[in-house]
């Protein structure tokens, strides 16, 4: 990594986030909008399976044929990839890039606590993406399809799933003070 | 028009404009998320130490938002909420799942959408936790066969919404919610203010006209209630093809769409007792027959399997038929001729019950039928419209010998299809799995 990369892209001026209650509007109109175009809301974790069941399909499909889980996704002649979360995932991922460019924030560094080294950083974040949808797969929808889609709808178990990853996150977070503060 | 509309539901090849719709959703909410703060996971991190409750005012401003707007669209009558996905309760693996989830948040910093906003702006933290959440999925699929019974069965109730659970109107909810939602963002301030230092004066002003309207919208969401029985019939429609074989060239195929008067005056719904039969041995439907005459009726003679649900008092087994039933499930109503038969429809089909027929002439044409060589049923000289057409010797219920036709004898039957299977969408078809 070079000294540049570690400026900002492109040099853009680096923009103000916008405020919580404004993003929070926009965000709003955009789930609302897919559920009344589409029928469907927000998620992207079911996409990260699919894009591991694809994986595993082309390894090996026999051993898709025997887990009754990726099976769903992948068994047989069924694209894993053929659902409308893969665009959602990928379109996220260049809104994300997008945003960031028009802002100002496209640039390589670790976001970190202030008493942690990058590489600590590093190795808990992996491991927080390993647990995150390790959980977010067994709940059936991490913040966005359970929490933030399902919380709109009002179901009742998206409802329970919010209030138990505050409740899981609150509880963690004073042992793991030393992480963020 | 009815929204959401059928052709976008799911992705699909023949219509490629689907993958630009699901990407350009995808595209404004990661774009939402970055221009939030959440490719930062400080600015999500600092939620749970109470210095910054960003994610929660984010969160719940875009929940009650999209909350109030869907079931604003969804009481004026322009969508149909039984076509919008509402995430199934699993109570049990909800639960643990939520807590682990918790666990990965505090500890990565991340939840996994914002993860991708983090990565696709350059954050490296943000790449790892993206590659992280690919093993854990990974990881997932390998260990659910261990406790595959418990992940898909513990504490499963199904599409209930907190109107059921709480017994009360769904724009009480909605107010509710928002009311919950007003007083999270005051006690998330009055945080910031005490553990974030901050200044509360600066905050834009505008955020109490906000509040205001949202507070206004719920009250109205209240006020307009949910569209009647008979306005969601009138919106129903129904596709069906006619294929007119050609000399040489691949057949027309025309598609028409039906309300569903029209269905009832081209008697697209009625089943002959034939087909209504058939169906019992076709593997391809499960076919459930819904017996609407009153109970004396039905013990005077019904057909076998036949389940018997007096029309004043099918309304209660609505939320039994829509609760997932398996997604080849036929109903077939039958009344004594077709009139009580006729208004059960109207009363399913409005309810959005699928693949509901009714038994072409009732339960007498049933038995001038399959039971014109049965001696002991005498036809009835003066039945009224709607009436059973037989004097029967003794309330046998089912065991008349045409109650329960012989399927070798009757082996070749030659009928006209009616009932064209609708298949429910996917069970995997929505939500983030």
């Amino acid at each position: 990594m070079t000294t540049q990369t570690r400026k900002s892209i492109f040099k853009r001026p680096e923009k103000a986030y916008v405020h919580p209650y404004f993003g929070g509007l926009v965000l709003g109109i955009v789930l609302f909008l897919a559920f009344f175009l589409t029928g469907n809301g927000l998620g992207s974790s079911g996409a990260t399976s699919r894009i591991d069941a694809l994986i595993v399909d082309s390894i090996s499909p026999s051993h898709v044929d025997n887990n009754p889980y990726l099976l769903k996704m992948a068994g047989g002649d069924k694209n894993p990839l053929d659902d409308w979360i893969v665009p959602v995932f990928f379109g996220a991922l260049l809104g994300g890039f997008a945003s960031g460019f028009m802002n100002g924030r496209l640039k390589f560094m670790t976001t970190k606590g202030p008493h942690i080294s990058d590489r600590t950083r590093w190795l808990m974040a992996f491991l927080g993406g390993v647990i995150f949808l390790y959980g977010a797969r067994m709940a059936r929808g991490c913040t966005s399809g359970q929490a933030l889609s399902g919380g709109a709808t009002l179901s009742a178990g998206s409802w329970v799933v919010m209030f138990a990853i505050f409740g899981g996150a609150y509880g963690l977070a004073y042992f793991v003070r030393k992480l963020w503060n | 028009m009815n929204f959401p509309l059928p052709s976008l539901i799911a992705v699909s090849a023949a219509n490629p404009w689907t993958y630009v719709l699901f990407g350009t959703i995808g595209f404004a909410f990661g774009y939402v998320l970055e221009m939030s703060g959440f490719g930062d996971s400080r600015k999500l991190a600092a939620q749970f130490y109470f210095t910054e409750l960003t994610v929660l005012k984010v969160m719940f401003t875009a929940i009650v938002t999209a909350m109030v707007l869907t079931f604003g669209a969804v009481g004026l009558g322009v969508l149909d909420f039984s076509q919008v996905w509402v995430n199934p309760t699993y109570l049990w693996s909800g639960l643990v799942g939520g807590l682990i989830m918790g666990v990965g948040f505090i500890i990565g910093g991340f939840c996994p959408t914002t993860s991708l906003a983090s990565a696709s702006t350059g954050k490296i933290d943000g790449m790892l936790f993206m590659l992280g959440g690919f093993v854990g999925a990974f990881l997932f699929g390998e260990s659910e066969p261990l406790f595959t019974n418990w992940y898909n069965n513990a504490g499963y109730y199904g599409r209930v919404t907190l109107d059921q659970v709480f017994g009360i109107p769904i724009g009480a909810v909605v107010l509710l919610v928002v009311l919950m939602a007003l007083f999270m963002f005051w006690g998330a301030e009055q945080l910031e203010r005490i553990f974030g230092k901050k200044d509360l004066s600066k905050e834009p002003r505008r955020r109490v006209a906000g509040a205001v309207a949202l507070f206004a919208g719920a009250v109205a969401v209240l006020a307009i209630g949910n569209p009647s029985l008979e306005d969601r019939y009138n919106k129903v429609t129904f596709t069906r093809t006619e294929t007119i074989p050609q000399l040489n060239t691949d057949p027309i195929v025309n598609t028409y769409v039906y309300t569903a008067d029209q269905m009832l005056e081209k008697r697209l719904v009625f089943t002959s007792p034939a087909e209504a039969f058939k169906a019992k041995y076709n593997q391809a439907m499960n076919p459930v027959y819904l017996d609407v005459r009153s109970e004396a009726d039905y013990n005077l003679y019904h057909i076998e399997d036949a389940v018997n649900v007096p029309l004043d008092r099918l309304a209660e087994v609505i939320p039994v038929l829509l609760s997932e039933p398996p997604a080849n499930t036929v109903f077939i109503l039958m009344s004594n001729d077709e009139t009580a038969a006729v208004n059960a429809w109207k009363i399913l089909v409005g309810s959005s019950v699928q693949n509901v027929y009714i038994l072409e002439g009732g339960v007498n044409n049933w038995i001038a039928f399959f039971g014109e060589n049965e001696e002991a049923l005498r036809p009835a000289p003066n039945a009224g419209d709607d009436q059973l057409g037989y004097i029967f010797p003794a309330a046998l219920g089912s065991r008349y010998e045409s109650c329960s036709p012989d399927p070798i004898e009757y082996e070749k039957l030659e009928f006209e299809q009616k009932i064209i299977l609708q298949l429910k969408r996917d069970k995997s078809g929505g939500g983030c799995g």
